[in-house]
């Protein structure tokens, strides 16, 4: 199942081929916008939002939505919309701080894996599956359980989990590579393989891991979202999308519009990630063209 | 041949002593005191250091490693601090939630996305192939607690059809049970199924661009026939291997969906036994879940090998 | 004519007979409990848990809690009390059998009492039995329980959970099996689900009218309002959602009792740590909090404000308590400045699980970040907050004290919130020695004004017991002075 990447397409393209091409285009451009969207809705929250988030006025609370609370108002008479600005951000940052630790470990480790083989190799990936193997969520309620909850810890425990898959997909991709020639062009110059895989390998897999990255970007929001669903993500007085799901469960009967929004928010941004994603692997990997 | 399964099941050995090591030392550094928790607020602190005696917390860590593991070997999974009574019967308890709750979903999903994936496949590139991996992206973009919570809202609070949660036992009846399950499994298997049909579509356009369905449907073979004589069968690899990692995963990964449901499963008994202390339940079902994975991995490769014979080679 | 009323009468009867099985009124009942009990023995746990199936129901002490929280006899059919109140002797009811078929005596009672209070003992209210010097078995109806000073509320004492009696044979598996001498017999317990309870057709006093009781457990909010609309529960003597109480009002189906609870909910301070430790940032702080809008926002309007840790609704109460720190974000302001704060200070608010701490405590940050006084919200489990809050290590945090009359904890300089005050425990000596009704509660209103002027912490409200149950129902407990679902009481209207 390994990818090899950058090979060239061995066929022409047909009528088909173009026009799934062209839908790939378009599910970049939407998913860009849909990011954009988000990303921009959290930027904002910087300067300015409707209203202040961390002001409750009882008095106000359950308000449908309104011209004045375009979202409606929750259970502290708090700005639907702010919180869901605001929310953005949380949610970007852990989900891009967790990416950052997974790639950070994990491509080292996997391209290392991958150049020196045997024993390094057998180790690494044994602890991957360990790693692999430990129901996500458990691991992730484990690990707030012994350090408390929190964002910091919520970035943690998302990222321990995407070690192993960049490792993996680090590994497999290097693996091929090793067996090409031009790697063992380098290999005869007379190369070591630490700088082979600078050089070589890792610009040859960048592609590859951007794909890779984009899409636990995506599951990396829907992780924090639930963990904070489960009230271990960030906390009071800082809105995070799943707090308000969860906060939203018992009012669903007289106040729906609580629980509507904040999941919306959440299905753009994944929805936005995983079109990108799908998008870039086609700039980025014509040969995948292809096979989707 | 041999020498393949045997390092295979070396690895898997391997794989499986790690987990134990890594699930006792995460749970090793766990603060509080379960003696404490046990009894309470108001409890003298003699009180705590007697229970402590009762429950072996003055046994030095290491032998309490081995202790366990050994135990485990012989099927004695140790008594929960909670509920005081074996993990072993709790974890049958539960169970019978989880894995009938799993192998719903796993129906559930399977029966939408076959066809669906099939469906798309077959007319690769039209405006229902488009149509269909549209609304497959949105289906894996929708957190399935949020889909839980709107069903909830339409399905138990508006139309009242069906209980908003809670679980009444299979004691009560076949029907009541189902029923309790309905909502939880078209949760989960909704970003299964969206991931299955993907799957089933890209491997089936894969295995329709093989060189053998060329020749096929040079020899005057159907479009039709090719596809379901031969594209399918080969399709299906992947498309099973998805599946058996996905019921591990949902066997496991529904703590959340069982909290919104407040379904006694598996799920909620670990995180509530996490929120408790309870660390023989969280040892245990923690090890019983990622077991399960390993061994769910274990037989994949196994398959893997015996299907493709390449890849046997490749790796020995 | 004769026989025309015979064939009617007969008819009647017949009628009657007939229609009878579906008439008669259910004989089961089905609750909604939100906490699972760790285990079933109310002698070896502070779970209140463990008390809401059992008390009253399984086990039964020397004497008992009613439901306006009066003393009443149980085991003990009288009792007498030594002129120098140290000298309780007991008078026990006769013929009573433990569930397991084995006599109850004084001999049971000499055991129950000195095992709950040896010094291994696991009992978590040990405190209860600290004035007990000795007890003697007269006869087997007969036991005196001699005390080393007198204590005003040693029935009180002997009525709680912790105080029931249990037999030697059975005492060890009563965690798992609970063997006592009340009108339900335990049946069966599945984990993580619902506890039975049967009726015990060979109790000794009044039967009861319910032939099993389920409590089943539901710790989810939502999950909990589903199962009462689903009828799978036919009541929650303690409801969990306030926001859906309104719901439940509307709808004839059900019976909503908001009654009183023992559950003083207060936002404590550590009176140890700076700056807590300065009664002018106390003050400052219990000035700058609003109580109705706590009690809008986080109960949904149920709940009594108050002004020291006392019930409201105990006669003693001290209600112009409630007026010594009025909310005034101006004097806050002004008193923070005096004690040298006007920059404000940060710290840190603890909060356990309950609703009415983790949505209090988003308020109160709120109502303080008004006067400069920047909190850090910290969510904790409960068993994190036993390991830290409750041993002296915290800012802020917010707990309700649910055990009735306690305000003597203030008398502890020891417990979590550390307040030492010289003349409140001065106060509550005298308490303990007084024995004269109308001058303990003198003294208890004394207490009272002391601790509010001292504003060791923030009085915040009186926890509501909020029932939803089936409108058929009666005979459940309205309030609830000790944490119990008694159903001794309980039936079923037509």
């Amino acid at each position: 199942m390994s990818l090899e990447a950058g090979s060239v397409p061995d066929h022409v393209e047909t009528w088909a081929d173009f026009r799934s091409r062209a839908m790939r285009s378009r599910s970049l451009l939407v998913g860009t916008i849909l990011v954009a969207i988000i990303l921009c809705g959290a930027l904002a929250s910087f300067i300015w939002t409707p209203f202040d988030v961390t002001q409750l006025i009882i008095a106000d609370r359950l308000k449908p939505p309104s011209s004045t609370h375009w979202f409606g108002t929750d259970h502290f008479g708090r700005d639907i919309f702010s919180m869901i600005m605001v929310g953005a951000r949380n949610s970007i940052a852990v989900a891009f701080v967790a990416v950052g630790i997974g790639m950070a470990i994990g491509v080292p480790l996997g391209t290392w894996a991958a150049a020196r083989r045997g024993i390094v190799d057998d180790i690494l990936m044994r602890f991957n599956d360990v790693v692999f193997a430990f129901p996500a969520v458990v691991s992730a309620v484990m690990i707030t359980a012994i350090f408390g909850p929190g964002q910091f810890n919520a970035i943690i425990a998302i990222g321990i989990f995407n070690i192993p898959v960049f490792a993996r997909v680090a590994r497999g991709a290097a693996l091929s590579l090793w067996s090409r020639e031009f790697i063992m062009a380098a290999q005869v110059s007379g190369k070591n393989a630490a700088r082979i895989t600078f050089e070589h390998i890792i610009p040859n897999i960048a592609n590859l891991l951007m794909v890779q990255g984009t899409i636990q970007f995506s599951l990396g929001i829907l992780a924090e979202a639930g963990l904070s669903y489960l009230g271990l993500g960030t906390q009071p007085p800082w809105p995070s999308w799943g707090r308000m799901l969860n906060e939203a469960q018992t009012m669903v009967a007289f106040a729906p519009h609580m629980a509507v929004f904040p999941g919306l928010a959440i299905v753009i941004t994944v929805l936005g990630l995983n079109l990108m994603g799908d998008g870039l692997r086609d700039l980025l990997d014509p040969r995948l063209r292809r096979e989707r | 041949m041999a020498w393949f399964f045997a390092k295979r099941l070396v690895s898997f050995t391997v794989t499986l002593a790690l987990a134990t090591i890594v699930i006792f030392t995460m749970l090793e550094i766990v603060p509080g005191d379960p003696a404490r928790l046990m009894l309470g607020i108001n409890a003298t602190q003699d009180a705590v250091d007697a229970l402590r005696q009762q429950m072996g917390l003055d046994i030095p860590p290491l032998a309490r490693y081995f202790a366990w593991v050994s135990g485990m070997l012989t099927g004695d999974f140790g008594r929960s601090y909670t509920y005081s009574v074996p993990v072993a019967e709790l974890i049958g308890d539960r169970l019978w939630v989880s894995l009938p709750l799993a192998m719903i979903s796993l129906a559930l999903s399977t029966l939408v996305a076959l066809p669906v994936g099939i469906a798309a496949a077959s007319r690769r590139g039209s405006a229902a192939d488009t149509g269909i991996m549209a609304s497959t992206q949105l289906g894996v973009a929708i957190p399935n607690f949020w889909f839980a919570i709107l069903l909830v809202y339409v399905f138990a609070v508006t139309l009242r059809w069906v209980p908003a949660g809670g679980f009444p036992g299979w004691d009560k009846g076949l029907m009541p049970g189902l029923t309790a399950l309905i909502l939880p499994s078209i949760a989960l298997a909704l970003p299964q199924a969206a991931i299955l049909s993907r799957v089933t579509r890209s491997a089936l356009v894969e295995a329709l661009g093989e060189d053998y369905i060329r020749t096929a449907r040079a020899k005057g073979l159907g479009r039709r026939a090719v596809l379901w004589r031969h594209a399918l069968r080969n399709a299906l690899i992947p498309v099973v291997t998805i599946m058996g990692l996905q019921f591990a995963f949902l066997l496991a990964g529904t703590i959340i969906i069982e909290n919104v449901f407040y379904l006694p499963g598996l799920g909620r008994l670990v995180f509530q036994a996490i929120t408790q202390n309870d660390l023989p339940v969280v040892q245990n079902v923690v090890m019983l879940l990622v077991a399960t994975v390993i061994i769910i991995n274990f037989l994949v490769d196994i398959a893997y090998a015996l299907i493709d014979p390449r890849l046997r080679k490749r790796e020995a | 004519m004769n026989s025309f009323i015979r064939t009617i009468a007969a008819a009647a009867l017949v009628a009657t007979a007939w229609t009878a099985p579906a008439m008669a009124a259910k004989d089961t009942i089905t609750l909604g409990v939100v906490l699972e009990p760790p285990h079933l023995d109310p002698t070896a746990g502070a779970a209140a848990a463990i008390d809401e199936i059992v008390y009253a129901n399984v086990f039964e002490g020397l004497t008992r809690i009613g439901s306006k929280g009066e003393i009443l006899p149980a085991l003990a059919e009288s009792w007498e009390i030594s002129e120098d109140g140290k000298t309780y002797t007991f008078h026990l009811h006769t013929g009573v059998k433990f569930h397991d078929g084995s006599d109850f005596d004084a001999d049971d009672v000499k055991f129950s009492i000195d095992r709950a209070r040896a010094e291994d003992s696991t009992n978590a209210q040990k405190g209860l039995f600290k004035a007990i010097e000795n007890v003697e078995v007269v006869d087997p109806a007969t036991v005196k329980v001699t005390l080393s000073s007198p204590a005003g509320n040693f029935l009180f004492n002997m009525g709680w959970g912790d105080a029931v009696m249990v037999a030697a044979e059975s005492a060890e598996g009563n965690k798992e099996n609970p063997v006592g001498t009340g009108p339900f017999k335990f049946s069966s317990w599945s984990k993580g689900s619902a506890i039975e309870i049967v009726r015990n057709d060979a109790y000794w006093g009044k039967p009861v009218a319910l032939s099993k009781a389920t409590f089943r457990i539901i710790p989810d909010a939502s999950a909990a309002i589903a199962a009462l609309q689903a009828g799978d529960v036919d009541g929650f003597p303690n409801f969990p959602a306030p926001e859906a109480i309104p719901a439940f009002q509307a709808d004839p189906r059900f019976s909503v009792v908001i009654g009183s609870t023992e559950g003083e909910t207060i936002l404590a301070m550590n009176n140890k740590r700076a700056p807590f430790d300065n009664l002018k940032v106390r003050a400052a702080i219990s000035s700058a909090i609003d109580r109705k809008a706590i009690i809008d926002g986080a109960m949904f309007g149920l709940g009594t404000p108050i002004g020291t840790h006392f019930a409201p609704h105990h006669p003693a109460y001290d209600a112009e308590t409630i007026n010594t720190w009025p909310y005034d974000v101006e004097k806050a302001k002004a008193l923070l400045k005096e004690a040298g704060f006007e920059n404000g200070i940060k710290a840190k608010l603890t909060l356990p699980p309950p609703t009415y701490a983790r949505r209090g405590g988003e308020i109160i940050a709120s109502q303080l970040r008004a006067i400069g006084i920047d909190l850090e919200i910290v969510p904790v489990e409960w068993k994190q907050w036993l390991e830290g809050p409750f041993k002296g290590d915290f800012d802020m945090t917010i707990v309700s004290h649910t055990e009735p009359m306690d305000i003597g904890i203030y008398a502890n300089p020891g417990y979590y919130f550390g307040y030492d005050g010289k003349e409140f425990q001065a106060v509550m000596d005298k308490l303990n020695l007084t024995t004269d009704e109308a001058a303990r509660y003198g003294l208890m209103a004394d207490a009272q004004k002391i601790i509010a002027r001292d504003a060791v912490n923030v009085y915040l409200f009186e926890l509501a017991k909020t029932g939803v149950w089936d409108a058929k129902i009666n005979g459940l407990w309205e309030n609830s002075p000790v944490q119990a679902n008694d159903l001794t009481g309980v039936s079923w209207s037509d």
